[in-house]
């Protein structure tokens, strides 16, 4: 059968529904995210630091910040694709008010990725105002990180969806979190360089989301421009595309029934 | 009225939930300008033809057309001329009643000047504009049920679907809503409705079809319905087992139909006072004797055989 296609203009409808929404709280709900990035640099970064003078011949602060950016982006995206979706779509009902108008499920996936995109670039930037506030990525080549936030944050937001449109229970988050994102979290090359480990974690990492982008992101910042960023530019390109498409669908079949 | 064509038309319409058959072959038409209700208890099939009808479920078989256009094809242009209440509650609660109806315009695209008119005029007729700025939290259940019709309005749809409009508030907002109702048919908005209220479809109804486990199983204006399948006057008896079987023996030939319930005998009749006399006669120990006029609920009663089931 047939479904029809997705309309961004719908879809940006229910992106302003979040946008209104989010204007009324924006200065609560923005404050921590400057925190974080302060804290996390405070004590990975100088306390952590303060024992690991160098890691790949830069200062740890300096090899922690790049990933630890990339991270934040992660945790903002899914949390909105995971929990805010999950509770607007079985809770509050929302979902159901906007679906009897003329926008569709697509429609309403795609403008909740787009809002989940918005969200991870907001941690994200952030973060980076944070860095540039400590001397870090002061060069022109730093403005390549701009777009990539709201392409990182695209790619997280899928996969946060796609995880939701299977669940019937707000509790089986928890396994995303904690077996899939804090294990990217740790294993994503954010604290310690993949190369020392062994092959095998190495592949696996190949095929895991934030790894991709950790790299884009210490690549840009330290100026280390060689065609491996491109790949991992690819690699985030192709996922997000695919994953876009198949989540279109698993959203679609769980709202049209 | 009856020379237009009809604004909705189902035919052979099936809905299969895995083995459940929720809505088994039904065929019915919409006219225009008119009230057309869905009776039935719960899970009879009610809202999942309202739900195939505002293009959120599909059909597994037969066709459906809204305005014009084919339901499964046409989506977007369907929804756009069909306003909704939901059964449950789908006001957005992180928003103000006004934000509520101007973030709502914007997904039928309205233009904002448009859309923050039509909002005011609709927040003055349905009396919100003490909470204008509130958030929907504030509202009593009537209020939130009248903002959700006002929402359900803001693109000024020609047909407003209701499910179960009256549900769950008291007596004052119901007859608020139901007023609210008349008006909008008054204006030519074609409102479809689902209920187990008997008392609401026959207030508002033009129409009626009785739905009962995935089947229309009659399909009249109340009046006709009352007329056809029950007589126009019960007599209502509550009494033992003995005593109503001995007033069935004795008064059979006076009776058109009855009814059995687990505390009552109900007696349908041309002539209910005659028939009330006639048991008074019988001097028997009963606890209730009365007549009345034959409602919708002995409609349903008399077509299922059995009681509404909440």
């Amino acid at each position: 059968m047939q479904t029809p296609k997705v309309s961004f203009r719908a879809a940006r409808r229910v992106w302003q529904r979040n946008a209104t929404v989010y204007k009324r709280t924006w200065k609560l709900n923005i404050l921590p995210n400057f925190f974080e990035p302060f804290l996390y640099l405070l004590g990975m970064g100088i306390g952590l630091g303060a024992y690991i003078n160098e890691m790949q011949g830069i200062r740890y602060i300096e090899f922690i910040a790049p990933g630890l950016l990339i991270s934040s982006i992660m945790w903002g995206a899914t949390l909105e694709t995971t929990y805010n979706v999950f509770v607007k779509m079985n809770f509050d009902r929302i979902y159901d008010g906007i679906l009897s108008t003329p926008v569709n499920p697509k429609d309403l996936a795609l403008g909740e990725l787009l809002w989940g995109a918005t969200r991870g670039s907001l941690y994200g930037g952030a973060f980076f105002s944070i860095l540039f506030l400590f001397g870090m990525g002061l060069h022109w080549g730093i403005l390549l990180i701009l777009p990539l936030l709201f392409i990182i944050g695209f790619m997280f937001a899928t996969i946060g969806l796609l995880f939701t449109s299977f669940i019937k229970e707000i509790e089986l988050f928890n396994y995303f979190f904690t077996l899939f994102l804090t294990p990217l979290f740790l294993f994503s090359g954010i604290f310690f360089p993949l190369t020392e480990l062994p092959a095998l974690v190495q592949t696996i990492a190949w095929f895991t989301p934030l790894y991709h982008g950790v790299e884009l992101s210490r690549g840009i910042f330290l100026q280390k421009w060689s065609l491996d960023l491109l790949w991992h530019f690819c690699w985030i390109l192709v996922v997000t595309g695919l994953n876009t498409a198949l989540v279109l669908r698993t959203i679609h079949g769980r709202l049209y029934r | 009225m009856s020379t237009s064509k009809p604004i909705v038309i189902a035919h052979d319409l099936i809905k299969r939930y895995g083995s459940l058959t929720a809505v088994n072959k039904i065929n019915f038409q919409i006219e225009p300008g008119t009230c057309y209700g869905f009776l039935g208890p719960n899970g009879a099939g009610k809202t999942t033809v309202m739900r195939m009808i505002y293009c959120v479920t599909p059909l597994n078989s037969g066709s459906l057309t809204v305005n014009g256009l084919d339901v499964m094809s046409n989506m977007s242009e369907v929804k756009r001329g069909i306003g909704v209440v939901t059964q449950d509650d789908s006001l957005d609660y992180d928003l103000n009643v006004l934000n509520n109806l101007l973030v709502y315009a914007r997904y039928y695209d309205l233009p904002k000047t448009q859309a923050l008119h039509r909002a005011n005029e609709l927040i003055e007729f349905f009396q919100l504009e003490e909470k204008r700025l509130e958030n929907v939290r504030a509202l009593s259940g009537g209020m939130k049920r009248r903002l959700q019709i006002a929402r359900a309005l803001i693109n000024k749809p020609n047909i407003l679907i209701l499910d179960e409009p009256s549900t769950g508030l008291d007596p004052q907002a119901r007859h608020h809503v139901w007023a609210k109702c008349h008006e909008l048919i008054e204006q030519g908005v074609t409102l479809l409705l689902t209920t187990h209220y008997m008392d609401e479809a026959e207030q508002l109804c033009d129409r009626l079809a009785v739905m009962d486990r995935g089947n229309i199983i009659a399909e009249n204006s109340p009046w006709e319905l009352i007329k056809k399948e029950v007589s126009p006057q019960v007599v209502e008896v509550r009494a033992d087992g003995k005593q109503r079987t001995r007033i069935l023996e004795r008064l059979k030939a006076n009776i058109s139909d009855h009814e059995e319930l687990s505390d009552r005998l109900l007696l349908y009749t041309e002539d209910a006072t005659a028939l009330y006399t006639d048991i008074q006669a019988m001097a028997l120990p009963l606890k209730t004797l009365l007549t009345r006029r034959s409602s919708m609920e002995d409609v349903f009663l008399k077509l299922t055989g059995r009681g509404l089931i909440d």
